[in-house]
């Protein structure tokens, strides 16, 4: 299954109405069984793109598509239960908490049916969790910010859709968890089990990316191959000078 | 014992008939009437003297036994009033499983006013575990008001999981507590209400002994145009810790009151309150729906796991 994006616009507009474009123009298509890191610097449009693919916001214009078996569906105006379960998961860049639910009840909610102790092992060892000290915690704010970011991912991971969007998995997650993670991706695309769409301004996820997009100003800067791209990475990045450095001819 | 107290019994004490617990001390109260009792070595039941109700006594050392102490009410206008002593022994470590259902099917109030009163000797621990329901399609109200009168001399401990399943009309739970040197009292409360139902908890717990602590925990949903009230207070007299947590969830056009009372009278007296009342979050309901659940699916899965 692979995701199209033909021509999608998005705006947000202030407490004045004044409407500010966000998402410019974007079209793109991910490709089946591929893993593909979106970056770019912040503000540039990246999360919005990731909650657009989700459907947790709707384009002003342009359209979303899913390729299955060779034909084309329209999911633009799919709401997000439906979206979800026509085969996207998205992980959140900050981790919802619930008070009472479980890691156990969020992981096979995700999963859609029971998990027994392995499994359950198996998916919080990929986030470098061990499944024994979290199955029966609740998903509260006992979790630190780390923790619960991790078992936001296990939710996704939980999924095995067939495409998976983390938006900044690294953040807030330890070196060590980090290469598990990096390793649980790697499996992903290696088993061709969904495509992934990973949000990310980390080296190590950038470097194992099939294809690489650049969003900036709400614009695809560039997208290709990862051998392409990568090397041009920075080429076009500017440090913003200081105005008041520049007056004083600092 | 009748159809509908076998049905209640099932919801409210988690066993289907009387062989399943034959290893325990019982007696189940139907209509105001024991049903069927027994005692064990260590546990012994019998009727008071002064007023309706039983007198439990759990020898001292008795360790690991569950005592049952059913309540139903299964038909209308009849309103069942009974005093339940427990007497735990010193060193005692029990478990007293303590459910009511109310039914009825006419016009008549089925109610159920039990008086627990609790003494647990030094170093005793038990767990206390009270389910409430209420059933039957009469338009009878369905009442349940339970008292519990609790007394914890030194270092003795007592864990009160108490939930009300549903379909009880009106409530009024009554906590009282006296901690002495070193005892803990642990209360998890949960409560949901619907429809025009009103259910309101008053706790009131003096901690009056060294090292004494404290932790009630209220969650409540309110649905519906139900009404749910939520009064405590705390007293702290000597070095102790007491907090109790009032959350609850509205829903429709569902009302919370909550009204924390803390009374510190000695300079290490650590006493906290914590209240929060509001619907459920949006993003709550949004990561599961990414997750692949209906918004209603979502509401009721965070409902589920907030009483759980």
């Amino acid at each position: 299954m692979s995701l199209k994006l033909e021509n999608i616009k998005w705006d947000l507009s202030d407490e004045n109405g004044v409407s500010k474009e966000i998402i410019k123009d974007i079209s793109l298509e991910f490709g089946d069984g591929k893993l593909v890191v979106v970056t770019g610097p912040n503000g540039g449009g990246k999360t919005t793109l990731a909650k657009l693919i989700a459907g947790v916001v709707t384009p002003s214009s342009g359209k979303i598509l899913l390729k299955k078996n060779d034909s084309y569906e329209d999911i633009t105006n799919v709401d997000i239960t439906e979206r979800a379960r026509s085969g996207i998961a998205y992980a959140f860049q900050q981790p919802v908490r619930f008070k009472g639910l479980t890691v156990r009840n969020l992981l096979e909610t995700a999963a859609g049916r029971p998990m027994n102790k392995g499994e359950l092992c198996n998916l919080l060892g990929k986030v470098g969790l061990c499944a024994e000290e979290y199955i029966d915690r609740e998903m509260n704010t006992s979790l630190s910010g780390g923790e619960s970011k991790r078992i936001e991912i296990a939710t996704v991971l939980a999924r095995e859709a067939e495409i998976s969007v983390f938006d900044e998995p690294e953040a807030g997650i330890d070196l060590w968890s980090f290469t598990k993670l990096v390793e649980a991706f790697e499996e992903i695309r290696e088993m061709r089990k969904g495509t992934l769409i990973i949000i990310s301004h980390q080296e190590r996820i950038i470097s194992i990316a099939d294809d690489i997009v650049v969003i900036a100003g709400g614009q695809i800067r560039d997208f290709g191959p990862r051998d392409k791209i990568l090397p041009t990475l920075l080429s076009d990045e500017k440090t913003v000078r200081c105005p008041i450095k520049a007056k004083k001819g600092v | 014992m009748n159809f509908i107290t076998s049905d209640l019994i099932k919801s409210v004490s988690d066993f289907g008939d009387l062989t399943e617990i034959q290893d325990s001390a019982y007696n189940i109260r139907e209509d105001g009437k024991c049903a069927a009792r027994k005692s064990t070595e260590n546990i012994k039941i019998e009727n008071k003297t002064d007023n309706p109700g039983i007198v439990i006594t759990v020898k001292p050392g008795t360790k690991g036994e569950k005592v049952y102490i059913p309540a139903c009410v299964t038909h209308g206008s009849f309103d069942d009033l009974v005093y339940n002593d427990f007497i735990i022994g010193e060193g005692a470590d029990v478990t007293v499983i303590a459910g009511c259902g109310v039914h009825t099917a006419d016009d008549g109030l089925a109610g159920h006013n039990g008086i627990h009163r609790f003494t647990l000797e030094k170093d005793a621990k038990v767990v206390y575990v009270e389910k409430h329901l209420g059933t039957g399609k009469g338009k009878g109200i369905k009442k349940i008001d339970p008292v519990t009168d609790i007394i914890l001399k030194e270092n003795s401990s007592l864990t009160m999981d108490t939930i009300q399943l549903g379909g009880v009309d009106v409530s009024t739970r009554k906590t009282y507590a006296v901690l002495e040197k070193d005892a803990k009292l642990l209360v998890r409360e949960r409560i949901m209400t619907d429809g025009v139902e009103k259910a309101r908890t008053d706790f009131d717990v003096i901690l009056k002994g060294e090292g004494s602590g404290a932790d009630l925990v209220s969650r409540s949903v309110a649905r519906g145009n139900s009404h749910q009230e939520f009064y405590s207070k705390i007293v702290g007299r000597v070095r102790c810790t007491g907090h109790s947590e009032c959350d609850a969830i509205l829903a429709e056009n569902g009302t919370v009151t909550a009204s924390p009372s803390l009374e510190a009278s000695h300079v290490d007296a650590e006493l906290i309150h914590e209240a929060a009342i509001g619907k459920i979050a949006g993003e709550q309901i949004l990561k599961l729906r990414t997750l692949g659940l209906t918004e209603e699916e979502a509401e009721q899965k965070i409902i589920d796991g907030f009483l759980q």
